[in-house]
C-alpha cells in the first residue's frame, strides 16, 4: 500500500516537473532571443520597404543623373556591368583552382592546406583594405585609374574565397562512383571533369556565384577608391562607375534626398533578397537531384 | 590464344599486399566468376584488368596482365578501358538523360554523327534487354529508373563503347531477385559476343552463369577450374568449406 | 601523345588558377606593407600605435584613439551579439518546432545578405534618432555603432553556432536525459559545452566581421578621432578612419592611412591564426 502511494507521488511530481519545464526560464529566454532576432531582421526590411517603395517612380529610372533628379538608373546599370565583369574574372579562376584542389592534388599534398589557408585569409580581409589595395595596385600601379575595370579586378579577388569554397564543396559532393563510371568507359581525366563532374556540381557552383553576386551588389567600401563615385552610365571598362551601394552611401551622406535614399535602399534590398532566395532554391534543387542519384 | 592472361600478379596498397602471385587465364566468349569472402582481393583483381587501380594513391603492381597477348601497361589507358568495359557494384549513372548516358562513351571516343549515335544507343539498349522499357523515355533522367533498370542501363552504357571484355563487379548485389534473374539471363546472352569476368558473392549465381570459377582467399587464388568441377568436386578443403557455407 | 599533352596542359592551368589565391595574398601583403611600413618608420612605431592625437596638419599621426575605438565598438557588438546569437542558435537546434526552423533560417540568411550600407542607412535614420531622443546626446557614437554591428554579426554567429550545436553527438543528449537531467539542463550543461570550440569559431568569425566592417560603422559612429570617453561618445574605428580620409590624403598622411591598414591586417592575421588553432583543436577532440 505504502509503496503504491509513493509511486503515485513520484509520478505526480514528474508530471509537474514536465509541465514546468516547457515554461522554464531557459526556454522563455531562447524563445525571446529568437523572437528578437527575427523581429529585428523583418523590422529592418519592412521599414525600408515602407519608406522606400512608394517613392520608386519613373524619374528615378531616367538615363541621366542630375542634382535635380538623383536617378538611380546609371548606378543600377553600372552595378550590372560590375557584376558581369567581376564574375567573368573570378568564376573561371575560382572554378579552375577548385578543380585542381579537389580533382588533381593528392589529399596529403600541403598545397591544398596552403591554398585553403590563403582563401581563409582573403575572406577575412576587410573590404576597406581591399579598396586600399585596389587603389594602390590597379588604380595607381597599373594606371587603370578609377574605373569599372579596377573595381571589378578588386572585387574578383574579394569574391574568390566565396567561389572557391562553394565550388570545392560542390565538387566533393559528386560521388567517386560517378568518376569511376566515366573512367571505366575510357574517358580521360579532363573529359571526365568537364563532362561529368562539372555538370553534376553545377547547382552548387551557381548558388556560390549568386552569393558572390550578392556580395558585389552590396559592396561599397572596396569600390569608392577603385571604381569611383561618378554617377553616369560608364561607356567602357576604363570609365569610372558608381554602383548601387556606393550610390546609396553618397545619397545618405548628402542627406538632401531622403526619399530617393529610401527608394535606393529598397531596390538594393529587393535585389539582394531575390539573389539569396535564388541561391537557396538552386542549392535545394541540386541537393534533391543528388539524393535521387 | 587466351583473351586475358594474368601472370604472377602482386598488388600492394602501400605496404599491404592485397594480391599474391595470381595466375589466371580466360578464354574468349566465356564467363569467369571470381568468388571468395569479402576483402579477399577479388574486386581488386577485377579492377586491375582495366587499370582502375591507377586511380588509387599508393597502389602498386608487379607482374603482368595481357589482353589479346598485349601487356596492358603498354597500352593507352583510355583505349584499354574502351576495349575492357566495366559494370560497377552500384549503378553509377550520370545525372543526364537515358540517351545521354548511353551516348556518353561513344561521344567520348569521338563519334559525333547523330544518326550513328542513335544507332549505337538503340543497339546497346537492345543488347542490354532494356530497350522495350525505355524506348519512349530516352530523354528522361536516367536517375528516375528503378534499381534493376539502372543496372541494366549501366550494362548498356558499357556495351555502347563496343568492348571485347566486360568486367562486372557484383552487378546484382544491390538488386531484388527478379532484377537479378534478368541480369543473369542477360549475361548468358552477352557471352556470345563478349568475354565476361564477374565478381560475385552469390555462389549459386556463379554456378548458374560461369564457365570457370576462381576461389580467392586472403589475396591468393586457392583454386581455379571449370565451374562444375569447383562446385562438385573441389580439390582443396578450403574451397569445399567455403562452398558448403562453413565460413565467409 | 596529343592527349597526354592536353591533359598535362589542363593540369597546369588548373594548378596556376589555384596558386593565384596565394599570389593574391602575397601581392596584397607586399603592396600594403611596402606602402605602409615607411610611414610607421617615419612616425615611429610607438608614436604611431600609442600616439593619442591624429592631426596630419601638424604632423601628428597617432592611431591610438582609432585602435581603442575599434576595440570598444567591437567589444560592444560582442556583448550584444554573442549571447543573443548563441541563444538563438540554441533555440533553432533544441527548442524550435521542426516546421518553424527553416523559416527562421530564411530570415537569418536574409539578414546576412543585407548590404552594409543599408544597415548603415537604417542605423542613421532609425537607431541614431532613437538614441538621440532617449539620451539627449547626438546619438552617433559607441552605443549606436555597437548595436548596429551586433545586428550585423548575428547571422554569422547564429549560423556557425547552429552548425556546431547540431553536430554534437545525439547520444550525449540521450545519455544525459537517461540520467534524469531535464531538457534545459541537458541543453545548457551538456550540449552547449560540447559545442564550445565551434561556438568559439562563431564568435571569432563575428569578431572578424565586426573589426572589418567599414561603411555601417562610419555612418553611425560620429567619427571623431578621439579616445571614446563613454558609451555615448563619438568614436572612430580603424576601418572608417581609412575610408574617411583616403579620398583626399597625400604624401605622409596617405602613407599613414595605409599603415593603419597594416595594423588592421595584423589584427585579422592574428584572428585567423587563433581560428586555425581552434579548428585544429576541434579536429583533435
Amino acid at each position: 500500500m505504502n509503496k503504491e502511494i509513493h509511486i503515485q507521488k513520484t509520478v505526480e511530481i514528474a508530471k509537474k516537473k514536465k509541465k514546468k519545464s516547457t515554461h522554464s526560464i531557459a526556454s522563455v529566454l531562447v524563445w525571446a532571443s529568437a523572437l528578437l532576432v527575427v523581429a529585428v531582421g523583418i523590422g529592418i526590411v519592412i521599414y525600408i520597404m515602407i519608406q522606400g517603395v512608394p517613392y520608386l517612380n519613373s524619374s528615378l529610372f531616367e538615363w541621366n543623373y542630375s542634382s535635380e533628379n538623383v536617378s538611380m538608373l546609371p548606378a543600377l546599370i553600372n552595378t550590372i556591368f560590375m557584376l558581369i565583369l567581376s564574375l567573368l574574372i573570378a568564376l573561371p579562376i575560382g572554378i579552375a583552382g577548385s578543380i585542381y584542389l579537389v580533382e588533381y592534388a593528392k589529399k596529403s599534398n600541403p598545397f591544398i592546406r596552403i591554398v585553403n589557408l590563403m582563401i581563409d585569409t582573403l575572406s577575412g580581409i576587410p573590404s576597406i583594405v581591399y579598396g586600399l589595395f585596389g587603389s594602390l595596385f590597379f588604380v595607381k600601379f597599373f594606371g587603370m585609374g578609377l574605373s569599372l575595370l579596377s573595381g571589378a579586378l578588386t572585387l574578383s579577388i574579394m569574391i574568390l574565397p566565396i567561389i572557391m569554397n562553394t565550388t570545392q564543396e560542390a565538387l566533393r559532393e559528386v560521388p567517386m562512383s560517378m568518376r569511376e563510371g566515366s573512367y571505366g568507359l575510357g574517358a580521360g581525366k579532363l573529359h571526365t571533369i568537364l563532362h561529368v563532374v562539372l555538370p553534376s556540381s553545377l547547382g552548387g557552383i551557381i548558388s556560390g556565384a549568386i552569393l558572390a553576386a550578392g556580395r558585389i551588389f552590396g559592396e561599397s567600401a572596396a569600390l569608392i577608391f577603385t571604381a569611383g563615385t561618378l554617377a553616369a552610365v560608364s561607356g567602357n571598362i576604363m570609365d569610372p562607375a558608381r554602383t548601387m551601394a556606393v550610390h546609396l552611401y553618397a545619397l545618405s551622406q548628402e542627406g538632401l534626398y531622403i526619399h530617393e535614399t529610401y527608394a535606393s535602399s529598397a531596390v538594393l534590398i529587393i535585389v539582394v533578397l531575390i539573389m539569396n532566395g535564388l541561391a537557396g532554391l538552386i542549392k535545394k534543387c541540386s541537393e534533391r537531384n543528388t539524393i535521387h542519384g | 590464344m587466351d583473351k586475358i592472361e594474368i601472370q604472377d600478379l602482386d598488388l600492394f596498397y602501400g605496404n599491404f599486399q592485397a594480391l599474391r602471385k595470381i595466375n589466371l587465364r580466360m578464354k574468349a566468349h566465356e564467363v569467369t566468376a571470381l568468388i571468395g569472402p569479402s576483402g579477399c582481393g577479388k574486386s581488386t583483381l577485377l579492377k586491375s584488368i582495366n587499370r582502375m587501380n591507377d586511380l588509387i594513391e599508393n597502389c602498386h603492381i608487379e607482374g603482368k596482365i595481357l589482353v589479346d597477348g598485349k601487356n596492358i601497361d603498354d597500352e593507352d589507358v583510355n583505349l584499354l578501358r574502351k576495349k575492357v568495359g566495366m559494370v560497377f557494384q552500384k549503378a553509377n549513372l550520370f545525372p543526364m538523360s537515358i540517351y545521354d548516358n548511353v551516348a556518353y562513351g561513344p561521344k567520348t571516343h569521338g563519334i559525333k554523327d547523330k544518326k550513328r549515335l542513335d544507332e549505337i544507343v538503340e543497339c546497346s539498349l537492345k543488347q542490354a534487354a532494356i530497350w522495350e522499357e525505355v524506348k519512349n523515355d530516352l530523354k528522361k533522367s536516367a536517375l528516375a529508373l528503378s534499381g534493376g533498370q539502372q543496372q541494366r542501363l549501366c550494362i548498356a552504357r558499357a556495351l555502347a563503347i563496343e568492348p571485347d571484355v566486360l568486367l562486372m563487379d557484383e552487378p546484382t548485389s544491390a538488386l531484388d531477385p527478379i532484377s537479378t534473374a534478368k541480369v543473369e539471363e542477360l549475361i548468358l546472352q552477352l557471352k556470345e559476343n563478349y568475354t565476361i569476368v564477374i565478381v560475385t558473392h552469390n555462389m549459386q549465381q556463379a554456378l548458374r552463369i560461369a564457365d570457370q570459377t576462381a576461389f580467392f582467399l586472403q589475396g591468393k587464388v586457392i583454386e581455379f577450374d571449370r565451374t562444375q568441377k569447383i562446385f562438385n568436386d573441389p580439390k582443396e578443403k578450403k574451397t569445399r568449406d567455403y562452398i558448403t557455407g562453413r565460413f565467409g | 601523345m596529343n592527349n597526354t599533352l592536353k591533359e598535362n596542359m589542363a593540369r597546369s592551368i588548373f594548378m596556376m588558377a589555384a596558386a593565384l589565391s596565394i599570389v593574391a595574398v602575397l601581392i596584397i601583403c607586399i603592396f600594403i606593407f611596402s606602402n605602409g611600413v615607411p610611414a610607421i618608420k617615419e612616425v615611429g612605431l610607438f608614436h604611431f600605435l600609442f600616439g593619442i592625437s591624429w592631426d596630419p596638419e601638424h604632423g601628428l599621426y597617432g592611431i591610438f584613439p582609432m585602435i581603442i575605438g575599434t576595440l570598444v565598438v567591437t567589444a560592444g557588438a560582442l556583448v550584444f551579439g554573442v549571447p543573443l546569437g548563441i541563444l538563438c542558435a540554441v533555440f533553432l537546434v533544441f527548442y524550435c518546432p521542426k516546421k518553424l526552423r527553416p523559416k527562421v533560417n530564411v530570415i537569418v540568411n536574409m539578414m546576412a545578405g543585407i548590404p552594409s550600407v543599408v544597415y548603415g542607412f537604417f542605423g542613421l535614420v532609425v537607431l541614431v534618432p532613437f538614441i538621440q531622443t532617449m539620451t539627449r546626446t547626438n546619438g552617433m557614437g559607441v552605443l549606436s555603432a555597437s548595436i548596429l554591428l551586433a545586428v550585423m554579426i548575428l547571422p554569422t554567429i547564429i549560423s556557425v553556432s547552429q552548425t556546431a550545436l547540431s553536430s554534437v553527438d545525439k547520444s550525449y543528449y540521450e545519455g544525459a536525459r537517461a540520467l534524469g537531467a531535464s531538457h534545459d539542463r541537458t541543453v545548457f550543461k551538456v550540449m552547449l559545452p560540447a559545442a564550445k570550440s565551434g561556438i568559439l569559431c562563431a564568435v571569432i568569425l563575428g569578431l572578424g566581421r565586426a573589426v572589418g566592417e567599414t561603411m555601417a560603422v562610419m555612418m553611425v559612429a560620429g567619427n571623431q578621432a578621439i579616445i571614446p570617453f563613454g558609451i555615448f561618445s563619438g568614436t572612430r574605428t580603424l576601418t572608417s578612419h581609412i575610408a574617411m580620409e583616403m579620398g583626399y590624403a597625400t604624401d605622409l598622411h596617405r602613407q599613414a592611412l595605409i599603415a593603419t591598414a597594416v595594423v588592421l591586417f595584423g589584427f585579422i592575421l592574428i584572428m585567423n591564426g587563433i581560428m586555425t588553432l581552434v579548428k585544429r583543436r576541434m579536429c583533435h577532440e
